[in-house]
């Protein structure tokens, strides 16, 4: 018997195309890449097994140009929970709980087919978070969209948003917090990064690693279908050309109210304590969900895919095991549990099937119909595809030829800032999702970061995800650090105190010396920015590719961030609160506007980036923290995009509209700089001028300026040294410019 | 008293709801499962917000055919206090406890926003721990809230003053600009002819803490204790069968 199995061969199926290097090309392999295949089975692969490997070694799933560089991350700390591997990182966030959470991006399939792309990418994301045991309490989302003018603009932006907000309030998870901006880079590539993050009890963890010979494999979920075969390989992990279209049919459909079932069942079971192992069958599906959890356990699978639930007949072993069809989990059970399992599936209506068993032997071995159809060792599929150490270089530097000034008043330059769709309110986006159901959503969108209080606890979670891609483009490592920064301080404007990171890495061909160059000099601005914050980087993403005939991206590394708040109501929030409230300018260095938003709206060009000093922004992020713990300051609301003059005008726009402020002095420094520069750190507090002395205490080696004070009627007044009332504006009309700023845009006669 | 609520495949504010009745208000609250038939002891089932079977069809249309709506609907029929939140009004109206239907938002989008409604009717057992004419803060996140009936029919529930809620601004005014979803005559939520089933868009379980949004829910949830705890045994059904005398 065992002599039979060992001489057994895997079989070509009739009408399977022959296997050679133009299949394996055409399949997206080098022909080193082929060769190493046939090394490792010491044979020619069948198709079906080619095609396995095609998408297992493909950017998506190996991270073959990325992983080198990625191990410089820093991934340790005294919260880190959980080793590498896993499909996400968790953090101890208190009272026993850990924090799991992770960004991925589902960029091409959102260009391709905005709804489902964006809707598959938020099902997605939750499954790497339920898998670890976690129960999914909040997401978020980074997304880029081309110019607002661009033909295609309007189309994607709707479906985009329709699909985040159709998956993720259907599935019950509030979408809590995100960042939308437009520009013309994007338009032949757009970017959606989703986020989630979940909540279990330390010793709830789950793993995906195999144990136990003999323990079965059991497949939950939808049924297997033909979408998404080669979303991996093909669509993720090549450019975009003008037939980027026809590859519509490699999206996936996703279908919320199963992942409901799924969350719900799946966290029901692992109560049980029936699992051994659990793991999504995202990108390559069955195939890597299964060699994946076989790999880490140094163990083998075996799979019958006759027993595969399959959505429609005719579908070839290739098909079933590409397949990425949504809402499946894959999981190894303790042996003689399955009638258990298969209960409380059946409770929630979803099929528990057993479809393979754990083996000894370090095989990845596959049957169809009685056949042997593939039999590869596991490590060759889950560890051994190749990694690269691509060539990478600094692009030639080109000349500026914009203008170099601000040609329009500060007040104008104001008003048509607000109006700006980068600049202006997102609500056109986020009231389109449910941000409060779970009950814990103390701060939804629109703050400089949500808070979720963590229930039976004094502590609350607080989120924020960023990214500067026109810092980046200008230094790749500045831009980075300054995004991890950026987020770290968004979380410390709220009183929390930014404990982890997880970042999705956005980026061009990687095969081309200059965007290799950008990302290897992100990677390095994220880990030293990591490191200055004691901030580790829990999970990642990489996102290569993005180009369309050529032309790639900026360089968008988003930044999410964890803040863990004590004590919820030491909380902060970005509206003035009191008339007669001192106001303060707290800043690491001057403002530039180099990267900005006013730089890109008025055609200037040129001039450097804000210097980036992280000791300084680790002692401002500090001094936020400790300042909202003594509860010295009323507001607190970060310099973003449009700069200082946007800030205050935000920090008035408070639902009752009473307040407004007087500045007296403004910051030292040109005047379009301080007004609506952008890059360094700037934070406007607001706090009781008695206790001014206190609070300067706070934040040593950091400018601190007062600047003005609350008053008690709705305008925004800004002096400038010398001139007098440089701005004055009602601040019912600014608010109203920037509520408006998108769905005016959106309006069917507009 | 006691609180069933009633968990669907796709249920999504079910827990939301029981932390609400039992963690904040101190009820005793439970969970009723979709495929049971039996209520238990309940003296009110509510009905939460949610997708319930995916609403991949009509709102509400699939659930009605849930084993544990036949018992709901006797129990609604013998007097017995019935909430709809959401979803749960959307059940409602498909099970014909209420009259009207529940259509696609004028926007044609998804809505979640915190919203003002003025009581139209105090009373009732939803809610005579408001004032007549009270404006309550309430979140809406729905996508199908868009409230339509005959208008013969609406004349008719106006005059018996079924209409409980109506979409105003924050100073109790009716005008275009906060009637969220395009209801007609602005309705946010009715009573059957009753006065024993109460179906609501907004979310009074989202609004029972200061912290998260504010405490204006309460007032519908302790309306319902208050009118159960008046209620006598043997006279348990005294609202229900004055109307229907």
């Amino acid at each position: 018997m065992t002599v039979h199995r060992n001489a057994e061969m895997p079989i070509a199926l009739p009408d399977e195309p022959a296997v050679g290097l133009e299949q394996a090309r055409a399949h997206g392999l080098t022909e080193d890449e082929y060769r190493a295949i046939e090394r490792a089975l010491a044979r020619t692969p069948t198709f079906t097994e080619l095609g396995v490997f095609s998408v297992m070694w493909s950017e998506h799933c190996s991270y073959k140009s990325s992983r080198r560089h990625l191990r410089m991350m820093p991934n340790a700390g005294p919260r880190v929970v959980g080793g590498p591997g896993e499909n996400a990182g968790a953090l101890e966030v208190g009272d026993g709980w850990v924090a799991v959470f992770k960004i991925e991006s589902h960029n091409h399939p959102s260009f391709v087919e905005p709804y489902q792309g964006a809707a598959t990418g938020v099902g997605g994301i939750l499954r790497d978070i339920f898998t670890m045991g976690a129960r999914p309490i909040a997401s978020m989302d980074s997304l880029k969209f081309g110019a607002f003018d661009h033909p295609r603009t309007r189309y994607l932006l709707g479906g985009v948003v329709a699909g985040i907000g159709g998956y993720g309030n259907c599935v019950g998870v509030p979408t809590v917090a995100g960042e939308t901006m437009f520009d013309a880079a994007y338009n032949g590539n757009i970017l959606v990064n989703a986020f989630c993050l979940g909540l279990a009890r330390r010793d709830e963890l789950q793993s995906a690693r195999a144990r136990g010979v003999g323990n079965p494999v059991i497949y939950v979920g939808s049924a297997t279908g033909r979408d998404g075969i080669h979303g991996a390989s093909l669509l993720a992990s090549a450019e975009f050309d003008a037939a980027s279209e026809t590859k519509r049919p490699t999206v996936q459909v996703g279908d919320p109210f199963t992942e409901k079932l799924l969350i719900e069942a799946c966290l029901e079971a692992m109560r049980s304590g029936a699992i051994v192992a659990i793991q999504d069958m995202g990108a390559a599906g069955l195939t890597s969900s299964s060699s994946e959890m076989a790999a880490r356990g140094q163990l083998g699978i075996e799979l019958d895919l006759d027993r595969v639930p399959l959505r429609e007949t005719g579908l070839t072993p290739y098909e079933i095991l590409l397949s990425e069809s949504q809402e499946r989990m894959l999981l190894v059970a303790e042996r003689g549990r399955e009638a258990d399992l298969a209960a409380i599936f059946a409770r929630w209506d979803l099929h528990a099937m057993v479809i393979g068993r754990v083996t000894d032997d370090r095989r990845w071995r596959v049957r169809w119909r009685g056949q042997l159809v593939a039999d590869i060792p596991v490590e060759a599929l889950a560890d051994h595809a190749p990694i690269y150490d691509r060539p990478a270089r600094p692009p030639k530097r080109c000349e500026s030829r914009g203008a170099s000034q601000l040609t329009v008043s500060p007040a104008q330059a104001l008003r048509r800032l607000l109006d700006s769709p980068n600049v202006g309110s997102k609500r056109w986006v986020y009231r389109q999702y449910d941000s409060i159901v779970l009950g814990n959503t103390v701060a939804g969108p629109g703050g400089d970061a949500a808070v979720l209080r963590i229930k039976d606890s004094r502590r609350a979670l607080a989120l924020k995800v960023d990214s500067n891609p026109r810092a980046c483009a200008i230094d790749p490592y500045v831009g980075a650090a300054a995004t991890v920064v950026e987020a770290a301080r968004n979380v410390a404007c709220v009183g929390a105190r930014p404990v982890g990171l997880t970042n999705c890495l956005n980026y061009g061909n990687p095969e081309r010396p200059e965007i290799m160059w950008q990302f290897v000099r992100g990677v390095e601005g994220i880990r030293d920015a990591a490191l200055a914050l004691e901030t580790p980087v829990v999970s990642g993403n990489v996102s290569f590719y993005n180009e369309t005939e050529g032309r790639a991206i900026p360089p968008t590394p988003a930044i999410a961030m964890l803040g863990v708040l004590e004590d919820l109501s030491r909380r902060v929030s970005h509206h003035f609160k009191r008339a007669g409230d001192a106001v303060v300018a707290l800043r690491t260095a001057p403002a530039r506007l180099a990267g900005s938003e006013c730089a890109a709206m008025f055609g200037i060009e040129g001039g450097e980036l804000a210097a980036l000093d992280l000791r300084r922004e680790r002692a401002l992020i500090d001094g936020l923290v400790a300042a909202a713990d003594r509860g010295l300051i009323k507001s607190a609301h970060d310099a973003g995009e449009g700069g200082l003059a946007v800030t205050l005008a935000e920090c008035c726009f408070s639902p009752d509209g009473a307040l407004g402020v007087e500045i007296e002095r403004m910051p030292d420094g040109d005047e379009a700089e301080v007004f609506f520069g952008e890059g360094a750190s700037t934070v406007v507090i607001s706090a009781d001028p008695d206790r001014m002395e206190e609070l300067r205490g706070l934040f040593g080696g950091i400018e601190f300026i007062p600047i003005g004070r609350v008053i008690d009627a709705p305008r925004l007044r800004i002096a400038n040294t010398g001139s007098a009332n440089t701005i004055d504006e009602d601040v019912r009309e600014l608010r109203q410019i920037h509520e408006q700023a998108i769905s005016r845009r959106l309006a069917p006669h507009g | 008293m006691r609180w069933g609520v009633v968990r669907f495949p796709g249920s999504l504010d079910d827990t939301d709801a029981l932390w609400a009745l039992g963690r904040v208000m101190g009820q005793e609250a439970r969970a009723l499962w979709h495929k049971d038939e039996d209520l238990g002891d309940v003296q009110c089932v509510v009905l939460p917000g949610g997708f319930s079977y995916g609403d991949y069809l009509r709102c509400g249309a699939i659930a009605r055919f849930a084993p544990i709506m036949k018992s709901v609907v006797r129990f609604a029929d013998a007097g017995g206090l019935v909430l709809g939140i959401c979803n749960g009004f959307q059940i409602l109206c498909e099970a014909h406890l209420l009259p009207g239907a529940l259509m696609r938002n004028r926007s044609l989008a998804f809505v979640c926003e915190r919203v003002h409604v003025r009581v139209e009717n105090a009373a009732t057992p939803f809610t005579c721990a408001a004032r007549q004419g009270e404006v309550l803060r309430l979140p809406i996140k729905h996508g199908e809230g868009l409230y339509v009936a005959p208008e013969q029919e609406l004349r008719a529930m106006e005059e018996r003053g079924q209409v409980l809620l109506r979409y105003t601004d924050s100073s109790g005014r009716e005008c275009d600009a906060a009637n969220p979803n395009g209801s007609m005559r602005a309705i946010a939520g009715v009573a059957n002819e009753t006065f024993n089933v109460f179906g609501l868009m907004p979310h009074p379980e989202h609004a029972v803490e200061a912290a998260l949004g504010g405490e204006d829910g309460l007032k519908i949830f302790r309306s319902i204790a208050m009118s159960i705890e008046g209620r006598r045994p043997g006279a348990s059904t005294a609202a229900a069968s004055s109307t229907a005398a």
